[in-house]
């Protein structure tokens, strides 16, 4: 029999209007049960698993349950040498940032959220409260020497701590100014719960960005330990953890997996793809999904759920009612 | 007092077939409709029948991951208007929490299942690659719209994930604009930005499964066609495109 038709026919079934058997089918009964069903399915989880939600780090936790740690970060701070101090952009000029041969982007846009680390982790704080004399002499003595003189002081003093194992019995005599006295104010202003308040405020009254609370913490051991105990490191699949044994963002497995593998992840930190992961993974996953999102153009690709036939299971009733025929 | 509309201009006021004046019929208002009703009249919009091949599990996710996103947006709704520190001090506010939490799990589930399963049915066939694509930017869409709702729990979590997160980030430039330390613009984007922009999407992917219809089986046959077609089927064959069965 031949079929006769006004138009010509797209040689394309899919692209064509269905000709051959259809079904009932009521989309808003199936709507409107679906959303019953999910609405009942998530209350009886809520209630079951409820949700995390551990606690926000403090400063005043910090230099309480670490005061050794906060103290010698308070000194890496001051001696420009701790990793917010070193960053590059977009937060100063310390550093180049990661680069990809000439594809630098990091460098591209400059500096668009300023951190001057000594001055705004130690020094705006210490000045912002009514300190102690010896204190107030430090922060004179600071003030009033030459900046080669303020970075050999806390540079000084910051090797000598850290060649002491951080203990400040065992440190070296020397010349370090009023770099141990700024330290040691700034850890007891911290261990009272005042730094909190006044990084919050950063000497306005309304405040959303949180970027030098969060770039100060990292430089410690504090959040890195918590972290760790937590289980979400990067090494350890960490992007797609939660806190607790709740899900997390289960969707970031392929991001995170890139994190796994030792050519991203070796011991050496100089290895050019360790040092480079963030952005060589970045880029990864860009492609893989503009890869996704292109799927249907890409020959061969295209092709897969031809040659692996799960379809055969998903629309087998059709393709059984086809055999019959 | 009757309110009279004024007379249309005698030269507007020739008769068009379906009653209306051939100024009417060149109406932007009225070609819109037009196209609209064309494209999608209201029993292809909201149909009653699908393709007898429309029976498998496998449907069922895109409809759920609908449903999911519903409970997401009314949760988040709730959420939004009680302030992201509520969930702290309030155990309504946990539970809520709770609820928004676990309604992100579950659409996530939803819709990764019917990505997959559209993914095995080849479902881009017969100029349906638009829809795998808006499908593709919704899924891209929720994962950043879930990953800034992370960064504003205001907890611990958060706070790690903001830390980790910038060195990626600023790595390629992005961080310049986009600051995951930055409270105040993640909460703008989790709760304002990205939750329309997968709105919009996930809308325009319906409409656009609603105006082509849902993609046939791989290979399928349709009884219109005969043995005169098979020629041409065949010479014309892309490589996703099936191969019809011969007939007995």
């Amino acid at each position: 029999m031949t079929t006769v038709t006004d138009k010509p026919r797209s040689t394309d079934i899919a692209a064509r209007d269905w000709k051959g058997p259809w079904r009932r089918y009521d989309i808003v009964k199936e709507g409107v049960i679906a959303v019953v069903v999910v609405s009942i399915l998530t209350v009886l989880l809520a209630g079951l698993f409820s949700s995390p939600d551990e606690p926000q780090l403090t400063f005043q936790g910090w230099a309480t349950s670490a005061p050794d740690n906060f103290y010698a970060t308070a000194v890496q701070e001051l001696a420009g040498t701790s990793e917010s101090a070193g960053y590059g952009p977009p937060y100063n000029t310390a550093a180049d940032g990661v680069s990809i041969g000439p594809i630098a982007p990091q460098q591209w846009f400059g500096v668009t959220h300023p951190v001057d680390a000594a001055n705004d982790f130690v020094l705006t704080p210490l000045r912002s409260q009514q300190q102690s004399a010896d204190v107030t002499d430090a922060l004179a003595t600071w003030d009033g020497a030459a900046a080669d003189q303020q970075t050999s002081w806390a540079t000084d003093y910051d090797t000598a701590l850290t060649d002491a194992g951080g203990d400040l019995k065992q440190i070296a005599p020397g010349d370090y100014g009023p770099v141990p006295v700024l330290a040691q104010g700034l850890t007891d202003m911290a261990a009272a719960g005042a730094l909190d308040g006044i990084l919050i405020s950063q000497g306005g009254f309304y405040q959303t960005d949180f970027t030098k609370q969060i770039l100060f913490l990292g430089d410690g051991s504090y959040l890195d330990d918590a972290a760790t105990a937590a289980h979400l490191q990067g090494n350890t699949w960490g992007m797609m953890n939660e806190t607790g044994s709740y899900p997390g963002q289960a969707w970031l497995w392929l991001y995170s997996f890139w994190y796994q593998i030792p050519t991203f992840n070796s011991d050496n930190p100089d290895d050019y793809l360790t040092s480079h992961a963030d952005a060589v993974i970045f880029y990864i996953m860009a492609l893989l999904s503009l890869i996704l999102l292109l799927l249907p153009f890409i020959p061969g690709l295209r092709s897969i759920p031809r040659w692996i036939p799960i379809h055969r299971l998903i629309w087998r009733d059709y393709y059984r009612s086809q055999h019959r025929t | 007092m009757t309110t009279t509309h004024p007379a249309p201009d005698v030269a507007d006021s020739s008769d068009t077939p379906d009653g209306g004046t051939i100024a009417d019929s060149t109406m932007w208002t009225s070609r819109l409709r037009r196209a609209w009703m064309s494209k999608l009249p209201p029993e292809k919009l909201l149909p009653d029948r699908q393709p007898a091949y429309v029976a498998s599990w496998i449907y069922v996710f895109g409809v759920l991951t609908l449903a999911a996103f519903l409970v997401v947006i009314v949760t988040g709704l709730v959420l939004a208007f009680a302030g992201p520190a509520w969930y702290h001090t309030s155990w309504l506010g946990h539970f809520t929490n709770s609820l928004h939490f676990w309604s992100v799990q579950l659409f996530f589930v939803f819709m990764v299942i019917h990505l997959w399963g559209k993914f095995w049915m080849a479902a881009w066939r017969g100029r349906r690659a638009m829809t795998w694509i808006t499908g593709v930017v919704a899924f891209l869409a929720s994962i950043g719209t879930a990953f800034t709702g992370y960064l504003v729990q205001t907890n611990f979590d958060s706070q790690w994930i903001s830390f980790e997160a910038k060195d990626g980030l600023n790595a390629v430039g992005i961080g310049a604009f986009f600051n995951v330390t930055d409270l105040g613009q993640m909460l703008l984007l989790h709760a304002c930005l990205l939750p329309l922009v997968v709105g919009v999407i996930a809308v325009w992917h319906v409409l656009l499964v609603r105006l082509r219809g849902v993609v046939p089986p791989i290979d399928a046959v349709d009884p219109a066609d005969r043995a005169d077609v098979r020629t041409d089927l065949l010479a014309a064959r892309p490589d996703d495109t099936p191969v019809p069965e011969a007939r007995p």
